[in-house]
């Protein structure tokens, strides 16, 4: 069951709806690095608002993500935390230390236009 | 009217004598007692007839005890006694003392009874005293514990204040904390701040450590936690109100101080997640 990879113009948004297992974290990973580069992304959302348990492993692909996908020029969005797996996670000491979170989809949005209006320069 | 030592018989007659003789002069004796706590002011908050009730019952429920040799009646009373007296606001000078009184109000009577036989009053005496020592410790007993319970549960309350979280501005939240935090505690402060944060959309959130008394390193560990939950739920958190004093032992310990984006106080922290959110306090002209 690979998670669904939507496109919004130089965007792209993964929704994460159910719990995902290792290998599915690596499908995702794998898939999101291929399509940055294939439509030349600038920002990339996961979306795990759904997700009421976060593991370590998840947390590890999750950074991953984000630094895959930088290193291929797009800036990752991790929104959605719950209150209860952001308490869960600092309690367990598991961390998502440089990169951008965001309350939802749309605050994540927001930032990535303002990331993408702040470093466009003359267009 | 014995001479020599007192025997099992004699004391249990002497006891009686006591009990006759303090229900012989009860009327009398009870007044002067109720004068006396009057002169010490020990009565004030309380009215005539309470007074009058009271005083007698304390009265006969001593001759009761020195009459049957149980202290059950004394124990119930002063039970009562005690939740009412904590309750009206009555000090432990005033049911102690009072009681004290009581004590010499019975004791000089011995000796006016028996001043002309010393055999008869030292054993009335030996009678009479640990009596009253008992009753005494009971109704001391009873008050001090009455007055720990109703602070530990002060304390409790305290403890339970469950702080509300406060929208300021738009996307603005101030968690403002008094009294000491503990795991658990800070476990529900921090569940109820990322609620917060959640339902209306903050982006920045400041907690404010002035009301707590003592911020040491496991405090500092729970602020730290409470910091990163609400980063990972995009939203930036400011810690007031620590004073230098608490700054610097937290610094000795090797907390990192840099991670807790404390801003002095209160005022300095809305400043701060004003300039963050884009905010510009303008002073209207009129």
């Amino acid at each position: 069951m690979r998670v669904p990879i939507l496109k919004q113009q130089d965007f792209l948004i993964a929704s994460v709806q159910v719990g995902l297992t290792d290998a599915e974290w690596q499908h995702l990973r794998d898939d999101l690095s291929a399509k940055v580069g294939e439509f030349r992304s600038f920002g990339v959302i996961v979306d795990i608002s759904s997700l009421d348990v976060l593991d370590s492993y998840a947390t590890r692909t999750l950074r991953s993500i984000a630094y895959i996908t930088a290193l291929r020029g797009a800036k990752t969005v991790i929104v959605g935390i719950q209150p209860a797996v952001a308490y869960s996670m600092v309690r367990l000491g598991l961390s998502l230390e440089n990169i951008e979170t965001a309350l939802d989809l749309e605050d994540g949005l927001a930032i990535l236009s303002a990331a993408r209006e702040g470093g466009a320069g003359a267009e | 009217m014995g001479n020599g030592t007192a025997s099992e018989a004699d004391s249990g007659s002497i006891t009686q004598e006591l009990v006759s003789n303090f229900k012989r002069e009860r009327e009398s004796l009870r007044r002067q007692w109720v004068e006396q706590m009057t002169a010490h002011d020990y009565l004030a908050g309380l009215g005539p007839e309470e007074i009058e009730s009271e005083s007698a019952t304390i009265y006969d429920t001593c001759v009761g005890c020195l009459e049957t040799g149980s202290y059950e009646g004394a124990e119930k009373y002063a039970m009562r006694m005690a939740e009412r007296g904590v309750l009206r606001g009555m000090t432990t000078e005033q049911i102690i003392g009072g009681l004290l009184v009581l004590r010499d109000v019975y004791g000089r009577s011995l000796f006016r009874w028996y001043q002309q036989d010393m055999q008869k009053l030292y054993s009335a005496l030996d009678t009479y005293e640990p009596v009253a020592n008992t009753i005494l410790a009971i109704v001391a007993l009873a008050f001090i514990e009455e007055r720990e319970r109703v602070v530990k549960q002060q304390q409790e309350a305290i403890r339970e204040l469950s702080t509300p979280v406060l929208q300021v501005r738009d996307k603005m939240l101030v968690l403002p904390i008094i009294g000491m935090i503990d795991s658990q505690r800070a476990r529900q402060l921090t569940e109820q701040l990322l609620v917060a944060v959640k339902e209306n959309r903050a982006k920045v959130v400041i907690v404010d450590v002035t009301g707590v008394p003592a911020v040491d390193s496991k405090v500092a560990n729970h602020l730290l936690q409470t910091i990163d939950a609400v980063r990972l739920m995009g939203a930036r958190a400011i810690i007031t109100g620590l004073s230098p004093d608490v700054a610097q032992a937290l610094v000795s310990i090797g907390v990192d101080v840099a991670r807790f984006n404390a801003v002095g106080n209160l005022q300095g922290g809305i400043e701060e997640a004003d300039r963050i959110l884009g905010y510009k306090i303008v002073i209207g002209t009129d």
